[in-house]
């Protein structure tokens, strides 16, 4: 099925051109000082996933991760950042001791742990991964509907009730300072009117 | 395919200690969010992964569910941050130490 490029196959370049491009756009991101920076760094590395998606016999999630993801997750971000203006600079100042390198030492240990896990678990080898066209007979996203609406069907449905509550819980908190606004208006325009009246 | 699923693990459990990073070292409450985001997305990346290397549709049909639970997850919390920055004139997570003994 994939296209064998000498002895290399296409996925194998795939892989190793867009994990370095992933990794550095994680660590860019991480030490970026400015937020607008972070998020467009974060767009990239959502691109790079999208593409392992791909890779890995997925066309849907490949298809949903950019669309509601990079699309629309990251928009929303941006306007953000965008509505707070952050151009201040974030303060380096510490004010946990020794929580840089902590975190630091911290997550080479998580990395070194994972790898581990890997090792005893599925096995560090340079064996190919299995065939996946049988599971993905009819087309992935055919076999995907039909593994959603059978077994999958209630959780489907309690997540449409999750994301009208978070839409209403949204609502709500802007809706909420509105009226403060409204309210602060209202009363200080009384105040002004209470002001006028004992002037003849 | 070529590439074997334990190098796709092993760049999901890199990224999702790069978010961890974030998470703990940057003030900026807007980047810890994306860094967040980086963790979710490093998971996903791991269970289409497994959903590979076991010949199952299932894990594919749970990162689909996490990646709805993170866009209820993103609405919710921009709102609080903006709630919080209309009250503090901050995004900075040091100075939202109310609760803070």
């Amino acid at each position: 099925m994939v296209p064998v490029i000498g002895a290399v196959a296409a996925d194998w370049i795939v892989f190793w051109v867009f994990a370095p491009v992933s990794v550095a756009a994680a660590v860019g991101m991480l030490f970026a000082r400015n937020a607008i920076h972070s998020a467009l760094l974060l767009i990239v590395n959502l691109f790079c996933l999208a593409v392992f998606f791909l890779v890995l016999g997925s066309p849907f999630l490949f298809a949903v991760q950019i669309i509601v993801y990079a699309g629309a997750i990251m928009v929303l971000f941006l306007f953000v950042i965008m509505l707070l203006g952050v151009t201040r600079e974030e303060s380096l100042v510490e004010r946990l001791k020794g929580q840089r390198p902590l975190a630091l030492l911290l997550g080479a240990g998580l990395i070194a742990e994972v790898v581990l896990a890997v090792r005893y678990g599925v096995g560090i080898s340079t064996k190919a991964a299995p065939g996946f066209d049988a599971v993905n007979k009819g087309g992935n996203v055919r076999s995907l509907a039909r593994l959603l609406f059978n077994s999958y069907f209630f959780p489907f449905e309690v997540t449409s009730v999750l994301l009208i509550v978070a839409a209403v819980a949204a609502m709500v908190m802007a809706g909420r300072r509105a009226v403060a606004i409204e309210e602060a208006g209202r009363s200080a325009q009384e105040a002004a009117e209470r002001e006028r009246e004992p002037v003849p | 395919m070529r590439t074997p699923i334990s190098y796709f693990l092993i760049l999901s459990g890199v990224l999702f200690t790069i978010g961890t990073i974030g998470v703990l070292v940057r003030r900026n409450a807007l980047v810890i969010f994306m860094s967040v985001e980086l963790q979710l997305n490093a998971v996903n990346l791991s269970l289409v992964a497994f959903s590979r290397q076991f010949k199952e549709l299932d894990g594919q049909v749970l990162a689909f569910f996490s990646m709805v639970v993170a866009a209820a997850e993103v609405v919710v919390g921009l709102a609080i941050i903006v709630a919080m920055f209309n009250r503090r004139r901050s995004a900075n997570v040091d100075d939202a130490n109310l609760l803070k003994w």
